[in-house]
């Protein structure tokens, strides 16, 4: 099973942060980092397993990873998975269909549409476990949610009444108004900045 | 109310997410980033106050943005079910992803979770279906899933391959969540296979591994499929291009690696299951263009396979052979996978990987970093080497090894140096040669050994009676101008304080006779009890050779009269109780000098334990080839004897254990050294019976007649009684014993770990401890594994060497994961057999 799947560039900023098993927050971004920083010490000629040791999951799991120019490309795997094969994943199912879905994909595709990137590895890893290896069945799934979602932003700008009360008739509790904030201590927003 | 419209009228449009990034990667430092973040956070707040529905969408992708680079985002959790509930697509799209990313299992909004994804499994669109069966694949609850498996069922039996393969996966989840729910999914597994859609494929063989590796009964069951998944993958290999499924020229690998996966578990432990796959995984083998790398997963996937399931020792050999040439391929990915499974199977195959000994050894030579330098591959490498190193190759593989150990990391120092002693122990060829090796060790790493490695040095030394004056003099040279290895230093000062005559006297066959005086050699042990790098232990070795020196030496008395009476005041409490001790025995006790520091006298415990020769337990069957030739070294007629006893105690048909003579070692070896003389008939030099341990064994047909044929593991005592261990909340430790005759202070514990429970023991990590007087190796487990209803179990080998023979005592440690928690115990093992340790 593929417990985690982080992408991040050299300077350890995270680009995706997909995982399959509940962590805290904190334990996440202490993941991403410490991630960061086992596979920063490592020459881009050598091999690209490493043992994930406490990090997640313990001795059975691993890190397998890629390095492509700015980006690194990082899964954690279990002994279920095969290790030649989930560098074969990356390549061909995750990175290549990147490149196919954004044309010669770069660091910038992945930050400006971290949402995409998220549909498209749905298409390919489900619950940690790999959905789907044919590119081409990938791409065209993707390419006809993407006209799906078209469609709809023609049709509701035409009917936009519609959606509101859709949601109006939701059935949901109340949003709490006291929201705690924690020791965020949020200022009050210049919004004007933001118009 | 009138309030509130005035209110939404004025709020402007949220930015986009777009704008948020570029804004966010305006700011130069972590400060800045965190305040415009928590000002978005804060208009975002107030957009989801108005019940703003026009821009929740784009609210919910910005704090998926933020919640990515680590910002809490939680409060977008209902926002995300709104969106899901939502009729557009587009709204359910960002809130299932959003859901999947903020929600955790504990949740009360699961329930209204559960209505939403529910209604969505049965809407008319396939993608929100798939959103729907991907979200609750990801992160559904055990409550979600047991309400929703029906409708996972029903998607398992619909002919559209694009929820077919969703709905395989989240029945996996179903499974992992609620195994009980496992059988519902049985009759929909029955066409799985037929499917032509790779995809379902996929994921079908997926959930039938889960189900197999979950329950003996499935396992049972799905064992008829074997044919089909042969024929699968036979036409998989042999259908030529296929546009559709290829990938640099080979059709579908990943499948093709699952498919072998489940082959391996149906055929593990099973003959039947095992014949039936055995011509394909050949076929395989043989078959898959290796240029690639995809290729060389499959080819990977098919040895794992080859080396679990029953196969043909042919095929066995193929595997091994396979992992051989990996170790010679260009991609260090390669090589790593072929260490670690070449690790795993040594010791079941041990010959055949055996074969492969000089192209282990080779990655540890690599120059390049690689193998070496991260963690892992290097380690597989050493302790490769080690479990290879065999009585035959002890000399090439230690000089490999000491190189190794020269060149290697820090981290891998102790271990290294523990591996070189451990097998030094048991195999060594020669005392020389065991002297020197562990004198390297100590030059080389000294301050990397374990504490005991310098009494057992010394041990070692002092039983050697006819190498006392070639160590002094090597050990002298050794520390000349260079106290930084502080182990080498303690193990020189003692030599010299016990053998300074022979040192002086220049008699030495061995090496070129140095020429020192008396007042050198004392300025050496001064300099020693003066330099800043001297702890307080090599300080009293120091000071106690020095005293030692006053009876060996003739005209330099006065001196260590005077040196002793120094330290005397010494502001080291230790070194000062020792001086005032030995200024006394100057002054009241001078008549018992000389008899008190007499030569130390053998030390019996250990004749039995010197290097032994002969060893056969990391067997060749076949003579090997004789690697190095021995050396001449001087007569050694204890040792030989002794293991001449073991040779023949342990060729007898009734395995018993030879008593060694152990009170008159020296004697017994003469009247014995009759028996060698005949031995040496057989054309080994009669200066050199001792070390030629290969020759000796494959050479002379009639002292093995009749056992050539069967392994040569003559040397290891059987009949101890094996014990429980542990046996605690349906797992139970068996250790099983083995001697080596030949080097009875090494006892070789088997354990095996079973699990009587109905799930699997995983992420299995047994630990031991054992007193200081004792050195202990663990080898690499099975497999971290122990599958439940005991259907099988992990071994591992533990050697403890006891060079005391003390009681047997043992804590351990054991971790593992069993019905989803962590597991962990510790225990004390006290009731080993005394045949284990006596």
């Amino acid at each position: 099973m593929i417990q985690a799947i982080l992408v991040f560039n050299n300077h350890g900023k995270p680009r995706l942060v997909r995982f399959y098993q509940r962590f805290p927050e904190e334990i996440q971004q202490q993941i991403v980092r410490e991630t960061f920083h086992l596979v920063l010490k490592r020459d881009d000629n050598i091999c690209n397993f490493l043992e994930g040791g406490s990090l997640i999951g313990g001795a059975d799991y691993k890190l397998i990873y890629r390095h492509y120019a700015t980006l690194y490309f990082v899964f954690c795997v279990d002994s279920s998975e095969s290790e030649l094969g989930i560098l074969d994943l990356i390549q061909i199912c995750f990175v290549e269909t990147l490149d196919k879905c954004f044309e010669n994909v770069c660091e910038l595709d992945l930050i400006f549409h971290m949402d995409k990137v998220h549909y498209i590895l749905q298409e390919v890893v489900m619950g940690g476990m790999v959905l789907e290896t044919n590119m081409n069945e990938i791409v065209a799934q993707i390419e006809a949610q993407n006209r799906l979602e078209k469609s709809e932003s023609r049709r509701l700008s035409a009917a936009p009444a519609r959606a509101v009360s859709a949601v109006k008739n939701m059935n949901l509790p109340e949003i709490p108004r006291n929201i705690n904030i924690g020791d965020l201590n949020i200022k009050v927003p210049n919004l004007s900045q933001f118009v | 109310t009138s309030l509130m419209s005035f209110h939404i009228q004025r709020m402007p449009a949220p930015i986009r997410l777009r704008e948020l990034i570029r804004t966010i990667r305006t700011a130069r430092t972590q400060a800045e980033e965190r305040e415009m973040i928590q000002k978005e956070c804060a208009a975002i707040r107030s957009s989801f106050r108005e019940e703003d529905n026009t821009y929740r969408c784009r609210n919910v992708a910005k704090l998926l943005y933020m919640h990515m680079l680590g910002y809490p985002a939680h409060f977008g959790q209902l926002e995300c079910l709104k969106l899901i509930a939502s009729q557009k697509f587009t709204d359910k799209r960002i809130g299932y992803l959003g859901a999947m990313l903020l929600l955790d299992e504990r949740q009360d909004v699961h329930l209204l979770m559960t209505n939403c994804i529910k209604n969505d499994l049965n809407h008319s669109t396939q993608y929100v279906q798939g959103l729907a069966l991907c979200t609750l694949g990801c992160m559904g609850s055990s409550e979600m899933c047991r309400d929703l498996a029906g409708e996972v069922e029903k998607l398992l039996k619909t002919s559209n391959s694009y929820l077919r393969k969703k709905a395989a996966l989240c029945a996996v989840h179903v499974i992992r969540k609620v195994p009980e729910l496992m059988e519902m999914f049985l009759p929909a597994t029955k066409n799985l296979l037929n499917e032509k859609n790779h995809g379902v494929l996929h994921t079908s063989v997926v959930l039938l591994t889960e189900m197999c590796e979950r329950s003996p009964d499935m396992l049972a069951h799905f064992r008829k499929l074997v044919p089909q998944l042969v024929r699968i993958l036979k036409n998989l290999i042999m259908s030529g291009y296929s546009p559709e499924h290829d990938v640099s020229g080979i059709s579908d690998p990943f499948l093709q690696v699952r498919i072998l996966r489940l082959l391996r578990i149906l055929g593990r432990n099973d003959d039947d299951s095992s014949e039936a796959m055995n011509d394909i995984l050949a076929q395989v083998a043989t078959n898959t263009e290796t240029s690639k790398n995809v290729g060389n997963a499959i080819l990977y996937e098919t040895v794992l396979t080859i080396m679990d399931i029953k196969s043909e020792s042919g095929l066995r050999v193929l595997a091994i052979n396979i992992l051989g040439r990996f170790l010679l391929n260009n991609d260090k990915n390669i090589r790593y996978v072929a260490l670690t499974s070449l690790l795993k199977t040594v010791q079941t195959d041990h010959n055949a990987v055996q074969r492969h000994r000089s192209t282990i050894v080779d990655c540890l030579k690599d120059l390049d970093v690689s193998i070496k330098r991260n963690f892992s591959p290097a380690r597989r490498a050493m302790e490769l080497s080690f479990a290879l190193v065999n009585g035959n190759n002890i000399r090439g593989m230690m000089k490999e090894l000491l190189y190794f150990l020269d060149s290697c990391e820090p981290e891998f120092k102790a271990d290294c140096a523990s591996g070189i002693f451990l097998a030094a122990e048991k195999y060594a060829p020669s005392k020389r040669w065991h002297i020197d090796t562990i004198m390297r060790v100590l030059t080389t790493a000294g301050s990397y050994v374990r504490d005991d490695a310098v009494p057992n040095l010394i041990q070692l030394i002092t039983n050697s009676v006819e190498m006392h004056a070639y160590t002094v003099q090597r050990l002298y040279k050794a520390i000349l101008g260079d106290y930084s290895q502080q182990p080498l230093v303690q193990v020189a000062a003692w030599c010299i304080g016990e053998y300074g005559d022979l040192l002086i006297s220049g008699q030495c066959e061995e090496e070129e006779p140095i020429q020192v005086t008396e007042d050198e050699v004392l300025d050496i042990l001064e300099s020693v009890l003066i330099s800043n790098m001297s702890v307080s232990v090599t300080r009293g070795y120091a000071l106690t050779a020095i005293m030692k020196l006053s009876t060996r030496f003739t005209c330099t008395v006065n001196r260590i009269k005077k040196v002793v009476s120094i330290y005397g005041s010494s502001i080291d409490v230790e070194l000062q109780q020792r001086a005032v001790e030995y200024n006394a025995l100057f002054k009241k006790y001078d008549h018992m000098r000389s008899a008190l520091l007499e030569r130390m006298p053998v030390m019996e415990k250990v004749t039995t334990n010197g290097p032994t020769e002969i060893v056969q337990t990391n067997g060749e069957t076949e003579p090997a080839p004789l690697e190095t030739k021995p050396p001449p070294s001087g007569p050694q007629p204890t040792s030989q004897a002794n293991d001449l006893l073991d040779l023949l105690g342990g060729n007898d048909i009734t395995p018993v254990i030879p008593t060694v003579p152990t009170s008159k070692p020296a004697s017994a070896g003469g009247e014995l050294l009759d028996l060698l003389g005949d031995i040496n008939l057989t054309g080994a030099p009669t200066a050199a019976p001792a070390p030629a341990s290969a020759p000796q064994i494959s050479q002379p047909p009639f002292l093995l007649d009749g056992l050539s044929s069967q392994p040569l593991f003559n040397d290891i005592t059987t009949g101890i009684p094996s014990i429980t261990a542990y046996s605690k909340n349906g797992l139970k430790i068996e250790f099983t014993f083995e001697r080596s005759n030949t080097n009875p202070s090494v006892t070789v514990i088997t354990i095996q770990a079973s699990n009587s429970t109905e799930l699997d023991m995983t992420d299995f990590v047994f630990q031991a401890a054992v007193p200081k007087t004792f050195q202990l190796q663990l080898l690499s487990p099975s497999s971290s594994v122990v599958p439940a209803f005991n259907t099988g179990t992990i071994t591992q080998v533990i050697k403890v060497l006891n060079p005391q023979k003390q009681q047997l005592r043992m804590r351990i440690k054991l971790t593992y994961n069993h019905k989803g928690s962590a597991m962990q115990d510790l225990a004390e093992v006290n009731n080993f057999p005394p045949q284990s340790w006596q």
